[in-house]
């Protein structure tokens, strides 16, 4: 990891939403997002009425780092879940923390209808183009040429299509409040992620309907790099595909 | 005798599944998620009426019918409604889904979940022909897959069976109580004739309990209080040895106190029928028309499913010459744990109607003649 990333993660405020060390990979863009989306729940001062929905993948233990209370959820469910607990509890906050298979695959109708109905809920969507839990496999979101374990020649349309981009479908929908594509890979975007998971969270708070933040995110162990290139393939080639960009911001509505 | 007439006043004319959703309402219900399908739509149609109703009366200002009813949602699958269940149970309130045979095929992964999770959730089976699409006809083939777990890891699903309106009203009110008394998913499982057939109810009061979930709701309340989690993973195969094994001592106490069944002259019988459900009302009328041909038939009627009425069965077995199961399925899906509890301690014959066919009064009866001549 880059020592100005690992600056940022050390130089907190206070630590209060985010708690321990993690159980990722050393230089997994997951631990980054933890920290600043603890950060962003403790600036906002909602750790104790945030009700968290912790899905399946490699952030599966969410629960273990985020003082609020959670759900662990079925692959993919996260968000019919989510829309039972908003509407249910509609003072409390609540959050989804999905990874591209979650959301991407097995959870596509899932997503995009609570998107559809406009659900008040904040979904933090990690894009790491590989399924890293189960250890490497093609993802919907998968680079084309991009190898995975099922691929192990690289992704080709032919036969897996091309990589799904959420954002540019939920932004064919009239409901969404809040949809940006953020990444991780230096100092500067990790602030900007930051930034757009309390736009996302803030427009939550004042019940503006349903917001997304989809980070791109790196995965060094299955993607088989160091940390650092693993960085670089993000601002090289996955951001090409996946441009950075607030793509619907209801606040900003003409 | 005045109460008599005051109950009269009360009791209406309702369709099964009509019943099934006022039972509901007065019992505290705070949220429905489903998607519809036959022969169990009225269900999600009943739910939508009372709460667009309640929605014109609150614009009135005037006071709400169920002013519990917090959310009504037709959700996009079977498997958003499961998990929207999930969801809501877990932050503490009370929630039903109702669907038929294949929609509760879907809900299957949530309600392992559920289970897991130990969350009190009600469930409705409304049981049509199967497999594949198989019919909207009703049938008891869904036994399995309530009973013995359609999803997966070992787990219980307590689940109970009426074969009357009457019985829809009160035992959907029971299953929200079980469910609550033990963090367990309960299911009510009827066949669609159930669903479709309207009878006088009088609707039980419902006294419902004020069940505290705040010591381990995911409610968001956290002030003050450590963080509570929702999970049913267990990563160390100690602690989930442990888990599961603090399960079991729960499904241990269910079997020992929630057993539920009606005797029906079967304690002088020598042919005993086990029939749950609506054949359980054509296995009353073949009890008597037997009894008048000189054979002493009885009958047994599980109302609990799971937990099931193993010892009386087998008490049967120890002094009936014969056992009957009539099931509306062909694989005797019961029959198999009338097998297990009569244990080989006397004859246990089948005999199963399918595809939405119904076994008439003499099918039943010309078996019973057979297994007499049998037995005798
Ligand atoms: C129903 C079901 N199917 C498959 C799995 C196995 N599984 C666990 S995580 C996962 C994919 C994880 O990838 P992703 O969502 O991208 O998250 P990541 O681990 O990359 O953060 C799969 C397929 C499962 N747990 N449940
Ligand atoms: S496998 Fe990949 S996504 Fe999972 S913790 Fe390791 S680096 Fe992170």
């Amino acid at each position: 990891m880059k020592k100005k990333n690992l600056e940022y993660i050390l130089k907190s405020p206070k630590v209060e939403a985010f708690q321990n060390k993690t159980h990722y990979c050393p230089g997994c863009g997951h631990g980054i997002l933890h920290k600043l989306l603890g950060d962003a729940m403790d600036e906002l001062g909602i750790k104790d009425i945030t009700i968290f929905i912790d899905s399946v993948g490699c952030s599966v233990f969410a629960y273990n780092y985020f003082d609020c209370d959670h759900i662990q959820v079925p692959h993919g469910r996260a968000p019919a879940v989510a829309t039972a607990v908003k509407r249910l509890r509609p003072d409390k906050i609540v959050i989804t923390y999905q990874g591209d298979g979650d959301l991407a695959a097995i959870g596509t109708a899932e997503i995009i209808h609570a998107a559809n109905r406009g659900e008040n809920i904040t979904i933090i969507f990690v894009n790491n183009a590989i399924y890293g839990m189960t250890g490497g496999q093609l993802a919907p979101t998968t680079l084309i040429k991009q190898k995975s374990t099922t691929t192990p020649r690289g992704r080709f349309a032919t036969e897996f299509g091309y990589p799904l981009k959420i954002c540019e479908m939920l932004n064919t929908l009239k409901a969404p409040a809040y949809l940006e594509r953020v990444a991780l890979y230096d100092p500067l975007h990790i602030k900007k992620a930051k930034e757009a998971v309390k736009k996302a969270l803030r427009m939550q708070i004042k019940g503006k309907g349903f917001s997304l933040v989809e980070v791109l995110s790196h995965c060094p162990t299955n993607w088989k790099m160091t940390p650092e290139e693993s960085m670089k393939f993000v601002k090289e080639k996955m951001e090409k595909y996946y441009p950075l960009k607030i793509f619907r911001d209801r606040e900003f509505k003409k | 005798m005045k109460k008599n007439l005051e109950n009269k006043i009360e009791k209406i004319l309702i369709k099964g599944n009509d019943a099934v959703v006022e039972a509901a309402l007065r019992s505290g219900l705070n949220g429905f998620f489903g998607y519809p399908i036959t022969p169990a739509s009225e269900i999600i149609e009943g739910f939508a009426k009372a709460y667009y109703e309640d929605l014109e009366r609150k614009k009135k200002g005037l006071k709400p019918k169920y002013p519990e009813f917090q959310v009504f949602l037709q959700m996009e699958s079977e498997i958003a409604s499961i998990n929207a269940a999930l969801g809501g149970a877990a932050t503490g309130k009370r929630v039903l889904t109702a669907s038929s045979s294949p929609g509760i095929s879907l809900k299957q992964e949530g309600i392992s979940y559920i289970a897991g999770c130990e969350l009190p959730v009600a469930i409705i089976d409304v049981m049509r022909g199967g497999p594949g699409l198989g019919n909207i006809a009703p049938e008891q083939g869904d036994y399995f897959q309530t009973v013995k777990g359609g999803g997966h890891g070992d787990y219980r699903l307590i689940t109970l069976a009426p074969n009357s309106v009457q019985e829809l009203a009160e035992f959907t009110c029971e299953i929200f109580e079980l469910a609550d008394k033990y963090r367990n998913p309960a299911v009510l499982l009827y066949d669609g004739y159930l669903g479709q057939m309207k009878e006088g109810v009088i609707f039980p009061k419902v006294k419902a309990k004020n069940y505290d979930r705040s010591s381990w709701a995911a409610d968001g309340n956290k002030k003050g209080r450590e963080k509570h989690i929702i999970t049913s993973i267990y990563i160390a195969p100690e602690d989930m040895e442990k888990h599961k094994l603090r399960l079991k001592r729960k499904y241990d106490l269910i079997e020992e106190k929630e057993v539920r069944f009606e005797n029906y002259k079967s304690d002088d019988a020598d042919i005993v029928i086990v029939a749950y459900g609506i054949v359980s009302r054509i296995a009353k009328d073949v009890v008597e028309k037997a009894r008048k041909e000189g054979i002493k038939v009885g009958l047994l009627r599980p109302i609990t499913l799971w937990p099931f009425p193993k010892k009386e069965i087998s008490q049967i077995a120890d002094n009936a010459k014969a056992i009957l199961t009539v099931e509306l399925n062909m694989l005797g899906q019961m029959n198999e744990d009338v097998l297990i509890s009569a244990n080989g301690k006397c004859p246990v014959e089948f005999y199963g109607r399918c595809g939405g066919v119904i076994p008439k009064e003499k099918e039943i009866l010309e078996k019973i003649l057979e297994i007499n001549r049998k037995v005798k």
